[in-house]
C-alpha cells in the first residue's frame, strides 16, 4: 500500500560508510588487518590547495623558452669531500629488489640516469643492475641491514641512513615469502619462501646521540667522500630535522603520509604520520634556526606528482623532492590497458596496491619470472625520463611565471592557500587575503 | 710492529692509516695505542692486518671488517664488529650492546660478558662469549653460531632465523619462536671447533643448542599473539 505520507530515503551513515562496513566483515571473516603498499588514499591538504601567484605589476616573469631557469641542485655540501650534483631537483625514492623486480630497479636507474638524477637502493641492498644503470645512485642504510656491506657502501654516491618513511614511522617491513626467490633470499641472508621482517629500528644505535657517533663510522669506512643523507617519517618535522642536524646530517630527506610502502598494515598507512604539506615549514624553520638551511639539503617525499608539486616544495625551502609511486606508475604499475587482469585480482587499475603479493600484471612489483619480464627496462627507462623530463619542464614554466632564474628561487611568498588547513601547514595566506592561521595581521 | 698513537693522530688518522696499507705490504703488524676509548676504531678494514688495540675502545670498533684481526686489550663499547663480513675481532674484556650486530661472517670473541642484543641480526659470523650476555641476544638472527659460555638474559633468540646458539649456563628466558633442540654429534664438533678458535677451555657437552622452531617463518593468524 503506498504511504499517503511523504517518503524519505534510506539513509547510510556516514560514518559507517561502505567502505567501513566492509572492512569490518572482511576483518570479522579474516582475523586478520588489511594489508597493503602505496601510502595514505584519504583526502589531505596537499600541494593541490596551494597555488602560484605568478607576475604582476610588482614582479616581471621570465621569457618562456628563451630566460634561464637552472634546475640543478648540490647535494651534502657540509661534511662530504664529494657531493653529487643532479641536473634536477627530482630524485627517484628509496625501493627495494624484493619488492621491485630486477627489471624494474634497473628502468628506474635507466629513467633516472637520463634525466640527470639519482636513484636508491631499498631494503635488501644493492644490485649489480641498479649500480650498472644508476650514474648516481643512493644506497640506503637501514634497520634490517639486508645485503649490507662496505664493498657497496664504496660503491654508492650518498649513503641514505633510514630511520623511517612517511607510510609508516616507527614500523619496520615484512616481504612476504611469496616474493622470496633464491636471488633475493641470498641477497639477505635468509632461506627461500620465508616472511622476511624488517626491523623498526636499528639494531646498534638509538637516538640522536648514538646516530652522530654511526654516522661518524660510516664516514670513517668511506673516507668522508659520501654525503650523508638521514630519512624521516612526517612526525615531528621540526625536532627530527634539528636532531638530524645534531647528528650530523648532510642532507635531511622527509618523507609525508603519503609517501609509500612496499607493504604494511592499511591502519598505519591511514593513521600514523602526517601530510608531507605538514612536514616542510616546520622542517625549513628548524634549518634556518640552526643556519643551516641550504647547507644541510631537504628532500622532501610523499605524493609528488608534477611538476607544480615539485615547485610548490621548493617554494617552501625544501632543496629537492623525491618519487617512488609517481616513479612506479611512469614505469606503467596501474597501467588501465592491464584492466582485465587486474580484475582478475580482485581489483582495478589506478586501486591496485596488493604489492606484496607478488602478483604484478605490470611485472614491477613482482619476483614472479613470467611477470617481470614483461617489464622492458629500456622502454619503461625511457618512459620514467621522459615524466621527469615533463616535471622538470612543468616546474620551470612555474618558477619563470614567478619571475625566478633558479627553481630555489622560488619562496613562500610566491604562494598562497585555497583552504584554512594549506594555509595553516604551508604558513602561506588565504589567496586574497593576508591571513595565515596562527599569526596576527 | 708499527705503532699508532690515537692521542696524536686522532681517529681518523689512524683509520687512514690502517686503511691504506697496501694488500701486499709486508708491514702488516699494527699497534693503537692511546685509544682513550674513541669510537669507529679500525673500522672499515680490508686487509689481513693484525691490529693490536692496547686499551678501551668505544662503539663500533672493527665495524665492517674484513679480512683483518683486530684484538682489543680491554673493554669495547657498543657495536663492536658491527656488520664485520670477515677476518676476527677479539675482545679481551667485556663488550656493551649489539656485539657483532648484522655481522655477515668471521669471529668475534668475547671474553668476558657482552651486554644486551649480543648478535642481534646476525648474517653469518661465529660469536663466542667468555662470559654472559644480555637480553634479546640473538634477536632475529638470522645465520651462524653464537656460544655463550655463562648465561643468557631474557628472550634469547626471538623471532630467530637459522643461526645456532648454544649456552652453557642458564638461560633466563627464550625468545618467541626459539626452542631447545638436541646436540647432535655435528653440533658437538662445531662448538668444539669454535671454543678452540676463541681460545676459551669450556667442555662442549655442558651445552644446550637452541634454534628455531619456524612456526612464524610465514605469517599464521593464529600465531599472531607471538608477533
Amino acid at each position: 500500500m503506498t504511504s499517503e505520507f511523504p517518503h524519505t530515503p534510506p539513509r547510510k551513515s556516514a560514518t559507517f560508510d561502505d567502505y567501513t562496513m566492509a572492512e569490518i566483515r572482511r576483518a570479522a571473516a579474516t582475523g586478520i588487518y588489511d594489508i597493503r603498499g602505496g601510502g595514505a588514499k584519504r583526502a589531505l591538504p596537499h600541494f593541490d590547495d596551494l597555488l602560484f601567484l605568478g607576475a604582476s605589476i610588482s614582479r616581471y616573469p621570465l621569457e618562456g623558452y628563451r630566460e634561464r631557469c637552472d634546475t640543478n641542485v648540490v647535494l651534502g655540501t657540509r661534511f662530504a669531500k664529494k657531493p653529487i650534483e643532479l641536473k634536477i631537483p627530482i630524485t627517484i625514492a628509496g625501493m627495494s629488489f624484493g619488492s621491485l623486480s630486477a627489471q624494474a630497479k634497473e628502468a628506474l636507474g635507466r629513467g633516472a640516469s637520463i634525466a640527470g638524477t639519482s636513484t636508491t637502493t631499498g631494503d635488501g641492498g644493492m644490485t649489480p643492475e641498479e649500480r650498472g644503470e644508476s650514474k648516481t645512485l643512493v644506497y640506503q642504510y637501514l634497520p634490517s641491514r639486508y645485503g649490507m656491506n662496505p664493498d657497496d657502501l664504496r660503491k654508492a654516491d650518498a649513503i641514505e641512513v633510514v630511520v623511517g618513511q612517511g607510510a609508516k614511522p616507527g614500523g619496520g617491513g615484512m616481504l612476504l615469502g611469496q616474493k622470496i626467490s633464491d636471488r633475493v633470499a641470498e641477497m639477505r641472508n635468509l632461506p627461500k619462501g620465508i616472511d622476511q621482517r624488517s626491523a623498526c629500528r636499528h639494531p646498534d644505535w638509538t637516538g640522536p646521540d648514538d646516530l652522530e657517533i654511526k654516522i661518524h663510522e660510516l664516514r670513517e669506512i668511506t673516507n668522508w667522500e659520501k654525503p650523508i643523507y638521514i630519512k624521516v617519517g612526517g612526525t615531528r618535522p621540526y625536532y627530527d630535522t634539528a636532531l638530524a642536524v645534531k647528528a650530523g646530517a648532510d642532507v635531511v630527506v622527509m618523507d609525508g603520509m603519503q609517501g609509500g610502502t612496499a607493504a604494511t598494515q592499511d591502519v598505519f598507512i591511514e593513521h600514523v604520520g602526517i601530510p608531507t604539506l605538514g612536514c616542510i615549514r616546520p622542517a625549513v624553520r628548524a634549518l634556518q634556526e640552526l643556519n643551516m638551511h641550504r647547507k644541510v639539503q631537504l628532500i622532501v617525499s610523499g605524493g609528488i606528482r608534477s611538476g607544480a608539486d615539485a615547485a610548490k616544495a621548493l617554494a617552501l625551502g625544501a632543496d629537492a623532492v623525491s618519487i617512488g609511486t609517481a616513479a612506479m606508475v611512469a614505469l606503467g604499475d596501474n597501467d588501465p590497458a592491464l584492466e582485465e587482469e587486474y580484475q582478475k585480482l580482485g581489483t582495478t587499475a589506478g586501486a591496485y596496491d596488493d604489492w606484496h603479493e607478488g602478483l604484478d600484471p605490470a611485472g614491477i612489483s613482482t619476483q614472479d619470472p613470467e611477470l617481470s619480464k614483461r617489464l622492458d627496462p629500456v622502454k619503461a627507462g625511457r618512459r620514467l625520463a621522459n615524466y621527469l623530463k615533463v616535471m622538470t619542464l612543468e616546474a620551470q614554466t612555474v618558477a619563470r611565471a614567478c619571475g625566478k632564474n633558479h627553481l630555489h628561487n622560488l619562496e613562500p611568498e610566491d604562494l598562497v592557500a585555497l583552504t584554512v588547513e594549506a594555509a595553516a601547514m604551508a604558513q602561506v595566506p588565504i589567496a586574497g587575503t593576508d591571513w595565515i592561521p596562527g599569526q596576527k595581521l | 710492529m708499527n705503532t699508532l698513537n690515537l692521542k696524536d693522530l686522532g681517529v681518523s688518522g689512524v683509520n687512514a692509516a690502517l686503511q691504506a696499507v697496501p694488500e701486499d705490504s709486508n708491514e702488516l703488524a699494527w699497534t693503537v695505542v692511546e685509544p682513550m676509548g674513541q669510537h669507529a676504531i679500525g673500522c672499515g678494514l680490508d686487509a689481513p692486518l693484525h691490529v693490536e688495540i692496547r686499551g678501551h675502545a668505544g662503539f663500533f670498533c672493527g665495524g665492517m671488517n674484513k679480512r683483518a684481526e683486530i684484538v682489543v686489550k680491554g673493554h669495547a663499547g657498543v657495536g663492536v664488529a658491527e656488520n664485520m663480513m670477515s677476518g676476527k675481532v677479539h675482545v679481551t674484556g667485556n663488550a656493551s650492546e649489539s656485539a657483532g650486530a648484522t655481522a655477515h661472517g668471521g669471529l668475534l670473541v668475547i671474553e668476558g660478558d657482552a651486554s644486551s642484543r649480543c648478535g642481534i641480526s646476525m648474517k653469518g659470523v661465529d660469536i663466542v662469549v667468555g662470559g654472559s650476555v644480555g637480553h634479546m641476544s640473538a634477536f632475529m638472527a638470522q645465520s651462524g653460531h653464537m656460544v655463550v659460555c655463562g648465561d643468557a638474559g631474557e628472550a634469547l633468540g626471538d623471532s630467530i632465523y637459522e643461526a645456532v646458539l648454544f649456552v652453557g649456563g642458564e638461560v633466563e628466558s627464550l625468545g618467541a619462536d626459539c626452542i631447545e633442540k638436541e646436540m647432535r654429534p655435528e653440533h658437538l664438533k662445531k662448538l668444539a671447533e669454535l671454543l678452540e678458535q676463541a681460545g676459551i677451555d669450556a667442555d662442549p657437552k655442558s651445552f644446550k643448542r637452541y634454534g628455531s622452531a619456524r612456526k612464524l617463518y610465514n605469517f599464521d593468524i593464529d600465531n599472531v599473539d607471538a608477533y
